[in-house]
């Protein structure tokens, strides 16, 4: 394979194939965890290193693994490396280990480590599956923190914990938007960043199913012939 | 070839002995690492709390200079032994869900909805280099909108002046509820009065407090928007110093000293 | 004591419904949801899962994984909370697989309803986050029946709702950009916005 192939593959995943998107996968954690922008980059920190893992090492066991036992090797393995990234937070970074609670945890059940699993790296070689787990990753990450950057920001007028815009309680000119910080705002911020994906990349479009015509118009009763 | 038999159960367990392997030494690696983060997560709520927190201090050494008491609810006493559990590592919150070490609560006298409250409990003095009573910390607990409130109070030798309030783990609405972590609002604790006439008084008020009121002592600024957790933080000081609480305690240390 | 329980069901399934108060659950919540049928039967067969597998969690928290738990195996200083996560999904895809052949053997009908619908199932993070908000709270064996039950019926009733709504909507006018996908985001926020209201209700 040649550099270029290889770039695509770690660039795909980042928009036109985006994994929350347009695969709708691993949203469940996109929405708990990104009141907050440093707890997020951890999140996808999190993600982005078991996915490109767990690619890496279910790619080099691909032809060994019995196909009855497909699925649960693959839990196993990337349990695993999950259960490794909880101890370490644990350790490293128990604040924010807190704040993630059981989101990490969680990781195990994030459709895009599955996904990519099954779809990519059953089939191919362990470094393009390293890349497209870390391109899926990304992908991950980079809607996560548009959606975190958007809330901490408005909803708190900081980002990474350091004033941005100085909020009216504290006493300076900006009132918080509280509803933000709540975490059904993230769905409304991801729904809205689909429609303008989707207004750039206009392939994405889903068809609609039953498409409304126009007004129908009333039929002309004056040119009816009347016949009594 | 792949699909037999044999070789399912060799891959199965290779695999499983390797993950195994990898999470093993993971966890055990780091599990000191893990405990003493634990630890020290409460001891620096704690050491915020009695407002003698350096992050450039070991807080090991900081600690020291409380004394943990245990404290039983039922007489007021101060002890220093409870059976056989360890004062250091004691945890009242633990022990309020055994049922044989704590007490239901009548609904009727329930007011912070703490639900079971521990026979036992536990409380921290700081005491100068005189070893003179200079501030108590007292974990306290209730219910505010979405969940329990956890956190610790600290009050004067006058055992009736607030000096510090923390909370370590709350589920309140970010922007409204969780302002109880907000440094400005904590501030405001400072200084203020618990009882009056042998009532607690306390109170955290709707919108703000009237210097000129001759309650201002009493009285904190609510929560804006936060109503229900304004009133649980109320409701928990009013349970907590009342009698089923720290009442009696405080009662004993006074005549100590 | 019937009350204390009953207590535990309402709670999961309208304060803290699992998928619309705590967001588990979301990949298959709006992909499955275009049509009643499909999401009714996916919302049962999470019911029967989650009923099955947080009650087993439980077992084998308090009697293997906690510390102190293997006392009386004369392991009084073991603890073995750092597998549970690999021993929880272990047990919820072995349940997961029992039950289809279960199904497959006994009620070839029920089978073939919901047979679609289970391996997915035990990529649901409903699922598995059930078990560990259970862990979290620290639940008593029976309690962690009635608390399996309902979170799988809030998350089964929610589905549902979303189903219904995502059905009416097919006949309306929406913008190119916002069909399908983006609009079911919009509409699932709002439905989370309604559920907040049921915050401050304690039981």
């Amino acid at each position: 394979m040649t550099v270029k192939q290889y770039k695509e593959i770690l660039a795909k995943p980042l928009l036109e194939e985006n994994p929350i998107t347009l695969q709708i996968l691993g949203i469940c954690s996109a929405l708990a965890v990104t009141s907050n922008l440093s707890v997020t980059l951890v999140m996808c920190v999190a993600l982005t290193s078991v996915v490109s893992f767990s690619n890496l090492f279910i790619s080099i066991i691909r032809n060994y693994i019995p196909s009855s036992v497909r699925i649960i090797v693959q839990m196993t393995i990337i349990a695993s490396l999950v259960i490794v990234v909880d101890e370490l937070l644990k350790a490293y970074d128990y604040e924010t280990s807190k704040k993630l609670s059981v989101f990490v945890g969680l990781i195990i059940t994030n459709c895009i480590v599955m996904g990519r699993a099954e779809a990519f790296a059953m089939k191919e070689k362990p470094f393009v599956s390293f890349l497209d787990g870390l391109g899926n990753g990304l992908g991950y990450s980079i809607i996560l923190i548009a959606v975190a950057v958007v809330r901490e920001l408005f909803g708190a007028g900081t980002l990474m914990g350091y004033e941005i815009l100085p909020l009216v309680s504290n006493g300076g000119w900006y009132p918080a938007n509280n509803l933000l910080l709540l975490p059904p705002s993230s769905f409304i911020l991801i729904g809205l960043m689909i429609w303008g994906i989707r207004a750039y990349k206009t392939d994405q479009i889903e068809p609609n199913e039953y498409k409304l015509s126009g007004h129908a118009t009333a039929p002309d009763l004056s040119k009816r012939e009347l016949n009594v | 070839m792949n699909d037999s038999v044999l070789k399912t159960l060799t891959v199965s367990f290779l695999v499983c002995l390797f993950c195994s392997l990898i999470v093993s030494y993971a966890a055990v690696s780091l599990r000191d690492m893990q405990n003493l983060n634990k630890l020290n997560d409460q001891r620096i709520k704690i050491l915020k709390t009695a407002a003698i927190y350096n992050p450039d201090e070991s807080i090991e050494s900081q600690f020291t200079r409380l004394t943990p008491k245990f404290v039983d609810f039922s007489t007021g006493d101060l002890l220093d032994e409870y059976g056989e559990y360890d004062l250091d590592t004691y945890d009242p919150v633990y022990f309020s869900k055994q049922p044989e070490h704590s007490t239901p609560i009548p609904a009727s006298k329930d007011i912070a909805i703490v639900k079971n409250q521990e026979n036992i409990g536990k409380i921290y003095l700081l005491k100068d280099s005189y070893s003179n009573l200079e501030k108590i910390i007292l974990p306290i607990r209730g219910y505010g909108l979405w969940g329990t409130l956890f956190g610790y109070i600290a009050i004067d030798k006058d055992l009736n002046t607030i000096k510090g309030l923390e909370f370590y783990a709350h589920k309140e609405t970010p922007g409204l509820g969780a302002e109880v972590d907000n440094p400005k609002w904590k501030a405001l604790w400072d200084g203020k009065s618990i009882y009056k006439n042998g009532e607690v008084e306390i109170e955290v008020i709707k919108g703000k407090v009237d210097p000129a009121n001759q309650m201002a002592s009493y009285q904190v600024d609510g929560l804006s928007g936060a109503t229900l957790t304004s009133r649980g933080v109320t409701n928990m000081l009013v349970y907590w110093f009342g009698e089923s609480g720290y009442k009696e305690t405080l009662k004993n240390i006074n005549y100590d000293s | 004591m019937f009350e204390h329980y009953l207590s535990i069901f309402i709670t999961t399934v309208f304060i803290e419904n699992i998928a619309l108060s705590v967001f588990l659950g979301m990949c298959t919540f709006i992909a499955i949801s275009k049509k009643i049928d499909a999401a009714f039967g996916l919302g049962i067969a999470v019911i029967v899962v989650c009923l099955i597998t947080v009650p087993l969690n439980n077992l084998i928290y308090n009697s293997i994984l906690k510390e102190g738990a293997l006392a009386w195996a004369g392991l009084p200083e073991a603890n073995l909370e750092f597998v549970g996560l690999i021993s929880y999904i272990g047990v919820i895809a072995a349940a997961v697989q029992i039950l289809e052949m279960f199904l497959d053997r006994f009620v070839p009908a029920l089978y073939n309803a919901l047979g679609v619908f289970l391996p997915l199932i035990t990529v649901n993070c409903a699922i598995l986050g059930a078990s560990l908000f259970m862990i979290e709270k620290d639940l008593k064996f029976g309690e962690s029946v009635v608390y399996g039950l309902g979170a799988g019926v809030g998350w089964a009733m929610a589905i549902v709702v979303l189903a219904g709504i995502r059905e009416k909507l097919k006949y309306s006018d929406i913008p190119d950009g916002l069909q399908g996908l983006g609009v079911t985001f919009l509409i699932v926020g709002l439905m989370s916005f309604g559920f907040m209201s049921f915050g401050g209700i304690s039981l």
